[in-house]
C-alpha cells in the first residue's frame, strides 16, 4: 500500500494520540512517585509536578518502619494465595464437564451458570447470607469464598477446554487413563495459558479487594493491605501514627498517602509487564467464541 | 388407551435414557457437584434472600424475615426523595459515561489497529491496560491527589491565573470526575475484545477492498467495523444492561456528604441504608434497614435484567448478534 500524503498525515496524528494516551495514563503514577519522595512542605506549596522536590526518603522510612504495614501485607499475600488456589481449582473443575458436548445435562447447567452473570442477589442478601446465615464474619472465608467462582471466568476456561483437540483425550483413554486421570494429567497441563490467566485474574482481584474486608472483618489485625490503605487515604488512621507531631493534624500527609499507595500497588506494577500477555491471551481465547 | 400409554411412555423412555446417560458419565458429572452446591448457596440463595424485600427482617438468624409486609418497603422508597435523587444520578452518570466511553473505546481500538510497528502497538497496549489492574482504593486515592488543592491540576489552574477549585467537594464536578477517572482506568482494557475480534477478520476482505481502490479510512469503515459488529453489539447490550449499575466501589470511595447531591447512586444508597456506618466507613448513615435496602436493590436488579433482555432482543432482531 503506497503511503499517500493523507495517510502520512494520519500516521502522524495517530502517533500523537498514542503518545498523549501513554503520557496521560502514566502521569498519575509519575506524580505519586514525585510526591512520595518530596518534602511535605514542597507538596503543600504545590511545587511538585514531575520530579521530587527537596528529595527525601523519610515517608518510606515511616511507612516501612511500621510493623502493622508488614502484617497487613502478609495478610494480603496469604488471602491471595489461598483464595487463588480455591478459585482456580473450582473454576477449572466446573468448566471441564461444561466443555463436554456429550453431556446432555449441560443444556441445563450452562444457563444455570450464565444466569448469574445477568442477575445477582444484590449487596444486602449477600451480606446477610455471609454474615448472619453462614457466620463467616471476621473470617478469611468471607473474603475468599463468596467470589471464588465467577460465571465469566468459567466461560473463559470452558471455551479453552473446548478448543483442545479431542484426539488427545481419546488417545489417553486408549492408554487406559480414566476421566480423573485425563483431567489432571492431560487437560490441565495442556491448559497452562488459560490457568495462568485465571491465577492472575484471581490474584489481582484479591490483592485489590478492600470492600468485602470492610464489610466482614472487624478485627483490624486481619485486614488486607488495601483496606489499611483506604483508611490512610481517608485519614481514618490516627495521624500521629504517621509522624504528625501532634494529634491536631487531622490529615495524614499527602506524601505518606502517595508512598503507601505505591508500596501497595508495587507488586502489581512490577509483575504486570511480564505477565500482561497472559491477561490478554485469556481474554482473546474467550472472545473467539464468547 | 393406546394413545394414553404412548403419551406416558415417551417421557418415561426419555427419563430412562437420561438416567442411563448420567450413569454412564457419572464421573464427569461428579465434577459439577461441589461447584453447583456453591452456585446454589452463594449465587441462588441470595436471590431467594430478596424475599426480605417483602418481609420484615431486622437482622438475626431468621434469614427470610419474620412477617409478610407486601409492598410496604417499595412504597416507602418510592416516597423517598433521596431514592429518586439516587435514581436520577444513577441514570445520568451511567448514560453520560456510556455515551463518552463507548465511541472513545471504539476509536481507540481502531487507532491501535492502525499502528504498523508491532512493538510500538504492544507498548501502548501494555501501558493503557495497566490502570485496569489497580485497586479502586489506589484509583480513588490518585484522583484525590491529582485534584487536591495542592495537586497538579490546581497548580496548572493557578499558573494560568485561574482560581483553584476544591474539585472533590463540589457537586457539579462529580460527573466529570467519575467519567474522567473511568476513561483513565478503562479505555485501554475496553479495547481488548475489539482487538481480538479484529484479528479474526479474514485478510482476504482487506485485499479485495484494496483492489477495489479503498483507502485506509474506507477499509476501516467497510471491513473492520462490519467485522467487529457482533462484538460492538455484545458490548453495547451488556453496557445497556448495566445502566442501573455503577462503579459502586469508586463512588463509595470518592463521594462525601457534600457531593451526595450528584454522586449518590442506587448502590451507594442501598449501602448506606442497609449497612451504613456499621463497617467503620466514613460515609456513616443509619444502616440496618435490611428489608428496605433489599427492596431498593431488587428494584435495581430487575430493571437491569429487563434492560439487558430488551437490548438483547432488539439486537437479535436488527443485527442478528445477541448474548443468548
Amino acid at each position: 500500500m503506497k503511503a499517500t500524503p493523507s495517510y502520512r498525515a494520519f500516521q502522524v496524528f495517530n502517533a500523537l494520540v498514542m503518545t498523549l494516551v501513554v503520557l496521560l495514563t502514566l502521569y498519575p503514577f509519575v506524580y505519586l512517585v514525585a510526591q512520595s519522595f518530596s518534602s511535605e512542605a514542597a507538596v503543600y506549596a504545590g511545587k511538585v509536578s514531575f520530579f521530587p522536590v527537596e528529595f527525601t526518603t523519610q515517608t518510606y522510612e515511616l511507612v516501612l518502619g511500621k510493623p502493622d504495614f508488614y502484617r497487613y501485607y502478609g495478610n494480603t499475600i496469604m488471602y491471595a494465595v489461598l483464595g487463588t488456589l480455591i478459585s482456580v481449582t473450582a473454576t477449572a473443575v466446573l468448566a471441564y464437564p461444561l466443555s463436554k458436548e456429550k453431556l446432555r445435562l449441560n443444556k441445563f447447567f450452562i444457563p444455570f451458570v450464565l444466569f448469574t452473570m445477568y442477575f445477582s442477589g444484590g449487596l444486602i442478601p449477600n451480606y446477610v447470607l455471609v454474615a448472619q446465615g453462614l457466620h463467616l464474619r471476621d473470617t478469611i472465608w468471607a473474603l475468599i469464598i463468596p467470589g471464588a467462582i465467577s460465571a465469566f471466568n468459567v466461560i473463559l476456561v470452558k471455551t479453552f477446554f473446548s478448543s483442545l483437540p479431542n484426539e488427545v483425550e481419546e488417545a489417553a483413554t486408549v492408554d487406559g487413563l480414566g476421566v480423573y486421570g485425563i483431567f489432571t494429567r492431560i487437560t490441565l497441563p495442556l491448559s497452562k495459558p488459560i490457568l495462568a490467566t485465571m491465577v492472575l485474574f484471581s490474584m489481582v482481584a484479591i490483592w485489590n479487594d478492600w470492600f468485602s474486608a470492610s464489610l466482614f472483618l472487624q478485627s483490624k489485625e486481619k485486614w488486607p493491605v488495601a483496606l489499611y490503605l483506604r483508611q490512610i487515604i481517608d485519614s481514618a488512621v490516627n495521624s500521629t501514627e504517621f509522624g504528625a507531631t501532634d494529634a491536631s493534624y487531622a490529615q495524614i500527609a499527602a506524601t505518606i498517602k502517595s508512598s503507601a499507595m505505591l508500596l501497595t500497588s508495587l507488586p502489581v506494577i512490577c509483575i504486570y509487564p511480564f505477565v500482561q500477555r497472559y491477561f490478554v491471551q485469556g481474554m482473546m481465547i474467550g472472545a473467539v467464541k464468547g | 388407551m393406546a394413545a394414553e400409554e404412548q403419551a406416558l411412555q415417551a417421557p418415561r423412555s426419555y427419563r430412562n435414557s437420561l438416567w442411563k446417560h448420567v450413569r454412564k458419565e457419572w464421573k464427569l458429572y461428579s465434577f459439577i457437584v461441589i461447584p453447583v452446591v456453591y452456585f446454589l448457596v452463594f449465587k441462588y440463595l441470595p436471590m431467594l434472600g430478596n424475599i426480605i424485600a417483602f418481609r420484615k427482617y431486622r437482622g438475626g438468624p431468621n434469614l427470610f424475615g419474620t412477617e409478610w409486609v407486601g409492598l410496604h418497603y417499595f412504597r416507602m422508597f418510592m416516597k423517598d426523595p433521596t431514592f429518586w435523587r439516587a435514581f436520577y444520578n444513577n441514570l445520568f452518570l451511567s448514560i453520560t459515561y456510556l455515551i463518552v466511553r463507548f465511541p472513545l473505546t471504539l476509536i481507540f481500538a481502531l487507532l491501535l489497529n492502525e499502528i504498523r510497528k508491532l512493538r510500538l502497538k504492544k507498548f501502548v497496549q501494555t501501558v493503557s491496560y495497566l490502570p485496569h489492574f489497580m485497586s479502586m482504593v489506589i484509583v480513588a486515592g490518585m484522583v484525590k491527589e491529582m485534584l487536591s488543592l495542592t495537586g497538579p491540576i490546581n497548580s496548572l489552574l493557578g499558573n494560568l491565573g485561574m482560581e483553584k477549585i476544591p474539585f472533590i467537594t463540589v457537586p457539579e464536578w462529580f460527573p466529570a470526575i467519575y467519567i474522567g477517572s473511568g476513561i483513565w482506568q478503562g479505555l485501554g482494557w475496553g479495547t481488548i475484545l475489539y482487538l481480538a475480534a479484529m484479528t479474526g477478520i479474514n485478510t482476504d476482505l482487506y485485499e479485495a477492498a484494496r483492489v477495489d481502490g479503498a483507502n485506509r479510512f474506507r477499509l476501516a469503515w467497510h471491513v473492520t467495523i462490519p467485522g467487529i459488529l457482533p462484538t460492538i453489539m455484545t458490548l453495547l447490550i451488556l453496557d445497556i444492561g448495566g445502566i442501573m449499575g455503577s462503579n459502586f466501589e469508586k463512588i463509595l470511595l470518592l463521594y462525601n456528604p457534600l457531593t451526595y447531591e450528584t454522586a449518590d447512586v442506587i448502590s451507594t444508597y442501598v449501602y448506606r441504608m442497609g449497612i451504613g456506618g456499621a463497617s467503620g466507613g466514613s460515609n456513616g448513615a443509619a444502616g440496618g434497614n435490611f428489608s428496605f435496602a433489599t427492596a431498593v436493590g431488587l428494584f435495581e436488579g430487575i430493571i437491569g435484567l429487563i434492560l439487558v433482555t430488551t437490548a438483547n432482543f432488539i439486537s437479535k432482531k436488527t443485527t442478528k448478534s445477541s448474548l443468548w
